[in-house]
């Protein structure tokens, strides 16, 4: 695709990066993301995706806007409480740049939609907040061999790894979700505003170096940081060859739904026939 | 003995730790829940009681995270 001239001024800080250019802003344009949860890691992702002019941007989450997210999931403002998150994050996104094309999915992802909706994407951004919901998007991610971002949050700590089709997977790190309410959610224990900006800001700038090509991505890499000490740390993990999902001798060959932590879900907020496993 | 956890050093009196003495020094919460890699690779939970640490090891716990949207 070429480039108007509103573009070329709209990209220019873009273009004029050695990394970046005329051609790493084309294939931004010509990419596609999928983002599941329009909430805290979402939003500052959508927000910058949208900005920097990712050709097709997906959000999928099932939820309407709550008064107490307004506190860190930027894209919503407070005339948008009780809106359905996805349509208050497809306003923002084509304001911000119309030249993005948003698909919006007012549902949750489960084991028997999530193939059919990250197909059609290059890239797909975790930006849930139950673990469910991380293994089954590192699982489909891995059978349908799709890169994506895993990202989580939770009081002044956050956590990255960005996944391509070979290496470290989350389930060769944490193996299998921990059990219901054992593992405090944000929800629970509650999350400083701005790390959940720094974390799926850090998971937007993945997505478009996966995009342009360049740089090293943190595959076979966790970044780990510390807000309250304002520390961070890359680990390096390394592909577990007891890994269910992708080691030497796999037990997991389908998708399946975990357990949800039903008592965090507001059931009148998920759109009819998708159901709470 | 010295020991790296999370890349920084600990001096340790004792002659003999596991991974799980290990944890339990550190404080860990639900030490269960913990991922551990030891020198760079990912050890087993079952074995946390019966491996022995040695002089300069390389430990990294590894939490789980949720955070984001609820969906």
């Amino acid at each position: 695709m070429e480039f108007s001239d509103e573009q070329l001024e709209r990209y220019s800080r873009h273009i004029i990066l050695k990394d970046v250019g005329y051609e790493g802003q084309q294939r931004i344009a010509s990419g596609s993301v999928l983002i599941i949860g329009a909430g805290g890691l979402g939003a500052p992702a959508a927000l910058y995706l949208a900005a920097a002019g990712v050709g097709k941007i997906g959000i999928i989450d099932g939820d309407v806007v709550d008064t107490s997210n307004l506190q860190r999931q930027v894209i919503h403002f407070t005339q948008d409480v009780n809106k359905p998150k996805v349509q208050s994050a497809k306003e923002k996104i084509e304001q911000i740049n119309p030249d993005v094309e948003v698909v919006t999915f007012r549902k949750i992802v489960l084991a028997d939609n999530i193939m059919d909706i990250i197909k059609d994407y290059d890239f797909i951004l975790d930006g849930t907040d139950n673990f469910p919901a991380k293994f089954l998007i590192n699982d489909a991610c891995f059978f349908a061999k799709k890169a994506y971002s895993h990202g989580g949050i939770l009081r002044f700590n956050g956590q990255t790894m960005t996944y391509t089709p070979g290496n470290t997977c989350y389930r060769c790190i944490f193996n299998s979700p921990p059990p219901k309410n054992l593992v405090p959610t944000c929800s629970q224990a509650g999350v400083l505003g701005a790390v959940a900006g720094i974390l799926g800001t850090i998971q937007a700038a993945e997505v478009l170096k996966y995009l342009i090509g360049k740089g090293q991505l943190l595959t076979n890499k966790l970044l780990t940081f510390d807000a309250l000490n304002m520390q961070f740390r890359n680990v390096a993990v390394s592909k577990n060859r007891n890994c269910p999902l992708c080691g030497q001798q796999p037990s997991i060959r389908t998708l399946m739904n975990y357990e949800q932590p039903v008592c965090d879900i507001k059931q009148n907020n998920i759109s009819s026939g998708d159901k709470v496993c | 003995m010295k020991i790296k956890v999370n890349n920084k050093v600990q001096e340790l009196t004792e002659e003999r730790i596991t991974i799980s003495e290990l944890l339990v020094k550190n404080d860990v919460e639900m030490p269960e829940m913990v991922s551990v890699q030891l020198n760079g690779e990912f050890v087993k939970k079952e074995k946390f009681e019966v491996t022995v640490l040695k002089d300069n090891d390389e430990v990294d716990f590894l939490y789980f995270m949720g955070g984001g949207s609820l969906i």
